[in-house]
């Protein structure tokens, strides 16, 4: 067992869930028990879809399991089938009914019900939301691709945009800016999936010349068994920052055949010089945190360190299956890389990395609120919020504008952080107050007491001793910074054996570590 | 606006069984967190229900929730690890982040319970072991025993249980107001039966982890939600007596409510209508804002939470809305019979769901107003049905006079709204001079 107070993924049904509700035509029928329903309120509140999302669920109660939860399973699957007209049939369990072993998969082959079922094992108590979305999308790419040919004849600039699905964050968008990209630069796109993709969309999956895996945790599965089958070659680079958009514009170019040259859209770039402009000095080596799933958190770190001048002072992730690029990823901002996916251990390390903006998910916020540390998110899972009315996307040089603002935004603006530091006692503009421009994230009363666990302030480096003195002259250094320098100190007098500390002691242990 | 009480039997009542469009009753949690305060929620279960809870409570910014689940492994499964130890050491680690927890809570769901884990031994044991400090209880919360509200069902009988096993501390209660609702109404309802010369009133649940006054069978008890049958089952076993009554919405529920108390212990008439008349003045006048919004309006309630009975009946008595169909996820036939009786003829009741017949049936009726779950109404609202989702009735203060006009608003508001948008706003009222 495993103590979760919150859980980064849900569990895989919640993934194949994602796919069927992308999709069109596809209807998913899940043995689950009553009450496993709340995942409609995903789609419907969340996402605030328009629509129920394709699921029949077969809500078995106790009563049910005395008789059989089998024939429950094929009456709902009839039913679906009857009342839906789905093009094809996604079936498999929830955990509970995991445990029942009625074999759906089975179940439903002995039902003939006139069109193609596919069948899910998800196994819950092992994979999570991501692997789930993955294994059923290349379930369904597989079934609807088997046997077929590839065309001799294909247009060398035709490609295929594979990840892009319900529930993800900014999928949306990213796709709107990808295609219009692409679009511009001679490429022609011809399916998008699962987002919006019928199952005759997934038949036509290898009449193009390659593919586009814009979401790697959804999409990679499905085009490494492209590529094995039909020989098709896919770019992975992940088109988010303005430099990976480059990139991702060059090689796809360079895959369709076309001329190396400046590719059509970057004029709409207005983050590289917002970056470059002198009001974003004050952003130079600010201390930034980044945690997420694999593909936003990493190209999150190249945006923060490349782009904006931060410094990456940690990197993590709660998908293992992408540890290892994470971990490359870590080791050019030289920090080590957070692979974990208990909240916990990331409010751990965030405390210790001291940031002075937190760059996550929904959870970073919570941890980032309690610990009054500015935060930005940049991955799912999110709430409501992030599946917003206006354009957002992340991907492609408008999605840039969009992180250049986003990020920046939570940040104390450059004329304020001046003045708090040269007047401290200000009584209405003190830096216990938020900043001006931000009443909303204004923590309005201190943490209650009964809810506080962890201090705010990570405890001391034992045994530091500080004089009254010193402490007071710490404070006078900005919020923003002080838990830095106070560690700082610390491990400085600790490691010359000074004690107690003093206004000497902080000053010389900044002059040795400068900032 | 009050009809005359026509006691009516509704025609025979719907049963069905299909899709149960529904929570489980590990989402009640959400707010029995909140209302005792030192307790601690420990859902036994899978990744699913770590995500439900999330899902539901996720957009509220806590630091430290209340609650947590020990999420079930492989290896729980496959017998490679005695699950028993394992939540012993799960447990001893949440309390060493947590010593401020006075009652520790251990939530079943439907993977421990169709593994037949013995939730009961373990919070023994436990208790045992930790010497009552925190005290740990255990109810289930799964969705194949229980829907939405009945977790609080099953855990008030649980805390009602504890005093079998436990004793009761040293108060004696004479009357017990059973179910939980807000601060606010709990304390109106406090100084309202102390108005009435009531004494020794105890609410269940309590806002700490106090054990219980002493039940006997000279306490007396009442519901305050519709939701409470092994509640009620569990005081009658210590020897309780039910005071039946309508559930305490609107005006003529509340005061219905309070006069079979005060009916039970005696209470003169005059100092009955003396405490009650100036909060009945109050409750009439702020319903009455919205009456016209909902007067007439055709109302289809789907099951959620056991309250659409009294809900229906507040909105036909006190707003004049005509109710279609009242769907209740359970029917406890005994504790609603009053609700049911007031209800005028011709509406269709039921009991259970089919969730896609009974979205046929309602598109077909045409409603003007549809209260469902949060599954159904955005889907609904895009094919232009309004909708008031239900999960609310069970987060906002209701119960009570002072709540009346609340009450009210809720359903009142979603039709203000859709007369607000629909509204050409795109002229501008400035005219030039």
């Amino acid at each position: 067992m495993k103590l979760t107070m919150w859980t980064y993924e849900g569990p895989p049904h919640v993934g194949a869930m994602r796919i069927a509700a992308s999709m069109k035509g596809v209807h998913y029928v899940l043995h689950a028990p009553q009450g496993d329903t709340y995942a409609d309120l995903l789609f419907t509140m969340i996402e605030r879809r328009t629509s129920r999302p394709p699921v029949t669920y077969t809500t078995f109660q106790a009563r049910d399991l005395a008789g059989s939860t089998a024939d429950v399973f094929k009456t709902a699957c009839r039913d679906a089938a009857e009342r839906f007209k789905p093009d094809a049939l996604l079936v498999g369990a929830s955990c509970t009914a995991e445990l029942l072993q009625d074999d759906p998969a089975g179940l439903a082959r002995t039902l003939d019900v006139g069109i193609p079922v596919v069948p899910l094992e998800l196994p819950s108590y092992q994979k999570k939301e991501n692997w789930g979305a993955a294994e059923t999308f290349y379930r369904l790419v597989r079934n609807f691709t088997g046997g077929l040919e590839r065309p001799t004849e294909i247009a060398p600039n035709s490609c295929n945009i594979l990840g892009p699905s319900a529930l993800g964050f900014r999928n949306r968008d990213d796709v709107t800016e990808i295609r219009r990209l692409l679009t511009a630069n001679g490429i022609d796109v011809r399916v998008v999936a699962p987002l919006g993709a019928t199952v005759a969309d997934l038949a036509r999956l290898p009449q193009a010349a390659f593919n586009i895996v814009l979401y790697p945790e959804i999409g990679d599965s499905a085009a490494r068994y492209l590529k094995k089958t039909f020989g098709m070659p896919f770019i992975s680079t992940i088109p988010i920052g303005v430099g990976a958009t480059h990139t991702f514009l060059r090689e796809v170019r360079a895959l369709a055949g076309l001329p190396e040259e400046n590719p059509v859209g970057e004029a709409e770039d207005r983050a590289t010089w917002y970056a470059r402009s002198v009001d974003s000095n004050y952003l130079t080596n600010k201390r930034v945190f980044v945690f997420g799933d694999a593909t936003h958190a990493i190209a999150a770190a190249r945006i923060a360190h490349r782009e904006l001048g931060f410094k990456v002072c940690g990197l993590g992730t709660y998908m293992r299956e992408f540890a290892r690029d994470v971990r490359e990823a870590a080791e050019e901002f030289g920090v080590e890389a957070l692979i974990s996916d208990d909240h916990l251990d990331v409010e751990q390390a965030i405390i210790e990395a001291r940031p002075e903006l937190v760059l996550g998910t929904q959870m970073e916020r919570h941890i980032a609120k309690r610990l009054r540390v500015p935060c930005a998110v940049i991955s799912s899972p999110v709430h409501v919020q992030d599946f917003p009315a206006r354009y957002s996307p992340q991907m492609g040089f408008e999605g840039a504008n969009v992180i250049f603002d986003s990020w920046v935004h939570p940040l104390m603006m450059g004329l304020e952080e001046h003045l708090l530091q040269m007047f401290r006692d200000d009584f209405e503009f003190n830096d216990q107050a938020a900043s001006s421009h931000l009443p909303a994230h204004a923590p309005e009363e201190p943490v209650r007491a009964a809810e506080t666990v962890v201090v705010a302030e990570a405890p001391s480096v034992a045994d530091s001793v500080w004089t009254s003195d010193a402490e007071r002259e710490l404070r006078k250094i900005p919020f923003f910074v002080r838990g830095k320098a106070r560690r700082n100190t610390e491990i400085f007098a600790a490691r010359k054996g000074i004690r107690p500390i003093t206004v000497e002691t902080l000053y010389d242990a900044k002059a040795h570590f400068a900032r | 606006m009050n009809k005359p009480l026509v006691s009516c039997e509704p025609g025979a009542t719907i049963r069905q069984r299909g899709q149960h469009e529904v929570f489980c009753g590990l989402t009640s949690i959400i707010w029995l967190h909140r209302k005792v305060q030192d307790a601690f929620f420990l859902v036994v279960g899978s990744r699913t229900c770590a995500h439900l809870i999330q899902s539901a409570a996720g957009v509220m910014i806590f630091s430290e929730p209340r609650f947590a689940t020990a999420i079930m492994e492989e290896r729980d499964l496959a017998g490679m690890v005695d699950m028993h130890d394992e939540l012993d050491r799960e447990v001893a680690r949440l309390l060493e982040r947590r010593p401020d927890i006075r009652m520790l809570v251990l939530v079943g769901s439907c993977p421990s319970e169709v593994i037949k884990f013995d939730l009961n031994r373990a919070a023994e044991r436990l208790d045992k072991r930790f010497g009552s400090k925190p005290r740990v209880l255990c109810y289930s919360g799964s969705g194949i025993e229980t829907t939405f509200t009945q977790g609080e069902d099953n855990f008030l009988a649980a805390l009602v249980r504890d005093q079998q096993l436990h004793g009761a501390s040293d108060k004696v209660a004479k009357l017990v107001v059973a179910g939980s609702v807000a601060d606010v109404v709990e304390d109106q309802f406090a100084r309202l039966l102390d108005d009435l010369g009531l004494e020794d009133v105890v609410f269940l649940p309590g806002r700490s982890s106090d054990r219980l006054p002493k039940i006997d069978p000279n306490t007396r008890f009442v519901l305050a939600q519709p939701y409470l049958g092994a509640t009620a089952a569990a005081l009658e076993s210590l020897g309780a007596t039910r005071i039946n009554a309508l559930f305490p919405l609107g005006e003529e529920g509340t005061t219905a409510w309070l006069k079979a108390i005060a009916d039970t212990f005696g209470v003169s008439p005059a100092r009955f209508a003396a405490v009650t008349e100036a909060p009945r003045r109050r409750a009439v006048e702020a319903t009455a804002h919205y009456r016209s919004a909902l007067q007439g309006k055709r109302i289809f309630l789907f099951p959620d939470s056991q309250m659409e009975p009294s809900l229906a009946r507040y909105l036909s008595r006190e707003l004049d809305a005509e109710i279609i169909e009242v769907g209740s996820p359970y029917l406890h036939r005994e504790h609603v019979a009053g609700e049911l009786a007031m209800l005028p003829p011709g509406v269709s009741i039921s009991e259970g769901q089919d969730v896609e017949i009974q979205i046929d049936r309602c598109r077909a009726a045409k409603p003007d107003l549809v209260v469902c779950g949060m599954g159904l109404a955005n889907p609904f609202e895009a094919q232009g049905i309004v909708t008031k989702w239900s999960i609310e009735f069970a987060f906002t203060p209701i119960q009570g006079y002072e709540q009346a006009g609340d009450l009210a608003e809720l359903f009142a508001r979603p039709l203000i709204r859709k007369a607000m948008i629909a509204s050409d706003c795109s002229v501008s009222r400035r005219v030039a001079p």
